[in-house]
């Protein structure tokens, strides 16, 4: 915590209390003493035995929970995890591929092109925000139609429901199976994003729910706030991408999808224009 | 006819900028590659400066010689952010480190694109005005009541007001010899008001006007989108990140900051018995 005094100093001042003196309880490498401490624990004997998603799980939100970090496994094997080169993110890994670049620059970029509107993180952050939004608004005496309705006409979109490609989502039940195996899924928020499938799928709508909803609605009913559950999902596709890089740099290289001239297709007319030196006076 | 009616059963990237013709023996080779309409390697190429090029790429058409100067202007402004800019720090990061060059511009770019000098300040600061115009009354407002987004997204909140620095203290002098010197090309209706104004704004916000400020006004005079403002302020700082990012590789992490007496650990545990 900022001391009270650190609070009050404002520009250069703050600057200046702040000038080589990062005060943190996050954890450092006691170096030279052959320590490393993370957030109170000694990582090199306290942590040693973590599973590696419960040691992310504990470096996000500060708590121990194996139950949410198996979750959290479960759930990227499921529903981000396609190998699909054809996908928009997983296409980065394997343009990365064909076009020789390395590992870490295909697969961050991919990872970092996964922070989209259409699909991955900003549908998954969107979508357990508004579930937290609804229920409140539904245990104030609000009817569920008239949420919908709403969000529709403010942001055109119901974050998790309908899908860019077709509309069924094939990971919906196979993920849910997956949370009852381990015994959750049965929590407020899942049955919530069901109700709103259920009204979507009769209304006039004729959207289906998508995976980013129920994997919102199982992190929901764990407590999670939208903020963690964005940092949990940042490497949630790397799996998939992995063999879509991979497949691409051992074949020929630029074989990926090559596209011949004819496959541009210039929309305005072509009017054959000359520079005039100096640009338009 | 469109090229897609030519050929109904391939799938085709759709672009009103770039129109290629194929090389006779391989189609997969362009012969002439035309941007809106001028033919680049036959006619661009030796006549057009880089400013030029990077405007009619964005605009489709081809810049007034006073857009040409301010474009340029701002260019040279923010291509280096100097070596204390995060995003730049970022860069010089990963060159201390011998980390790939795609990296440290890969770090530049990230860091850069935030709402504290990056960016998303940028886009930001320029819906703001494209909402309040030169309206002295609507930026009063705007700065002390900034408009709230209700929905949680993966971008922070703003924590300051965009275009202005919130560490800052007095407006600094290359920022107000920059604002100065666009002031004095036509057509820079905005950055004048922000000239006259900007002890005002100053005032509202309680921070001095930064170089991302100055920036947003000048992209609004250019009549840029606040996404096209957000992606070309990003190129335009990397010529800066890149210089210092290869420098410092150079010379290597010994001779860099590591701030090893700059970190202090509050709730160190201290060591933990063996046998615990």
């Amino acid at each position: 915590m900022l001391s009270n005094k650190r609070i009050s100093l404002k520009g250069p001042d703050l600057l200046a209390e702040f000038e080589d003196n990062w005060q943190t309880e996050m954890g450092a490498a006691i170096i030279g003493k052959e320590r490393v401490v993370l957030r109170g624990k000694d990582l090199l004997s306290e942590l040693s035995n973590h599973r590696w998603m419960e040691l992310i799980v504990f470096s996000i939100t500060g708590e121990e929970s194996s139950k949410l970090a198996r979750l959290l496994e479960g759930m990227w094997v499921i529903s981000t995890s396609f190998p699909d080169p054809r996908l928009w993110n997983n296409r980065v890994a394997a343009l990365g591929g064909t076009a020789r670049t390395t590992g870490a620059l295909a697969l961050s970029a991919a990872s970092a092109v996964s922070e989209a509107d259409a699909y991955g993180l900003r549908v998954t952050t969107r979508s357990i925000d508004m579930l937290f939004r609804f229920k409140k608004n539904l245990d104030e005496g609000a009817k569920l139609e008239d949420l919908i309705t709403r969000e529709f006409k403010k942001y055109r979109v119901v974050s998790g429901y309908g899908r860019p490609l077709v509309s069924k989502d094939e990971r919906v039940q196979p993920l849910l199976r997956f949370a009852k195996s381990i015994g959750m899924g049965a929590g407020p928020y899942v049955k919530l994003a069901l109700d709103i499938s259920d009204y979507l799928d009769k209304s006039r709508y004729r959207f289906q729910i998508n995976v980013s909803a129920v994997i919102s609605a199982l992190m929901a009913d764990e407590g999670v706030p939208p903020e963690n559950l964005s940092y949990f999902g940042i490497f949630a596709f790397i799996s998939g991408m992995y063999p879509c890089h991979i497949d691409a740099k051992n074949k020929p290289e630029g074989t990926l999808f090559p596209l011949s001239t004819q496959r541009i297709n210039y929309t305005s007319e072509h009017v054959h224009r000359k520079w005039i030196s100096g640009g338009k006076i | 006819m469109t090229e897609a009616d030519k050929n109904p059963q391939r799938e085709q990237i759709t672009t009103k900028i770039w129109r290629e013709e194929a090389e006779p023996d391989n189609p997969f080779a362009a012969s002439t590659c035309y941007c809106s309409g001028y033919d680049v390697y036959g006619d661009l190429l030796g006549k057009i400066s880089l400013i030029e090029y990077i405007w009619l790429l964005f605009k489709l058409e081809p810049p007034t010689e006073s857009q040409a100067k301010i474009f340029e202007s701002l260019a040279v402004a923010l291509a280096n952010p100097g070596p204390r800019d995060h995003s730049v720090r970022a860069a010089m990061n990963a060159g201390v480190g011998g980390s790939t060059r795609a990296s440290a511009l890969i770090a530049a770019i990230s860091v850069g694109a935030g709402n504290l000098g990056g960016s998303r300040e940028v886009y930001t600061a320029l819906q703001y005005w494209q909402q309040c115009g030169t309206d002295l009354a609507t930026w009063q407002e705007i700065i002390l009541n900034p408009p709230k987004e209700e929905r949680a997204d993966v971008w922070p909140e703003f924590e300051h007001t965009p275009g202005f620095d919130p560490n800052g203290a007095s407006c600094p002098t290359p920022v107000k010899q920059l604002l100065d010197h666009l002031c004095s090309i036509e057509g820079t209706d905005t950055l004048q008001w922000l000239q006259k104004h900007r002890s005002d704004l100053q005032n509202y916000s309680q921070t001095p006007l930064s170089f991302s400020g100055v920036a947003a006004a000048a992209f609004h005079d250019l009549e840029f989108q606040p996404e096209q403002a957000e992606i070309i302020y990003l190129f335009l700082r990397l010529p800066g990140a890149a210089a210092h990012a290869l420098e410092q590789e150079k010379t290597g992490f010994s001779r860099y900051p590591f701030f090893a007496n700059g970190l202090t650990l509050t709730n160190d545990p201290g060591p933990i018995p063996e046998n615990a």
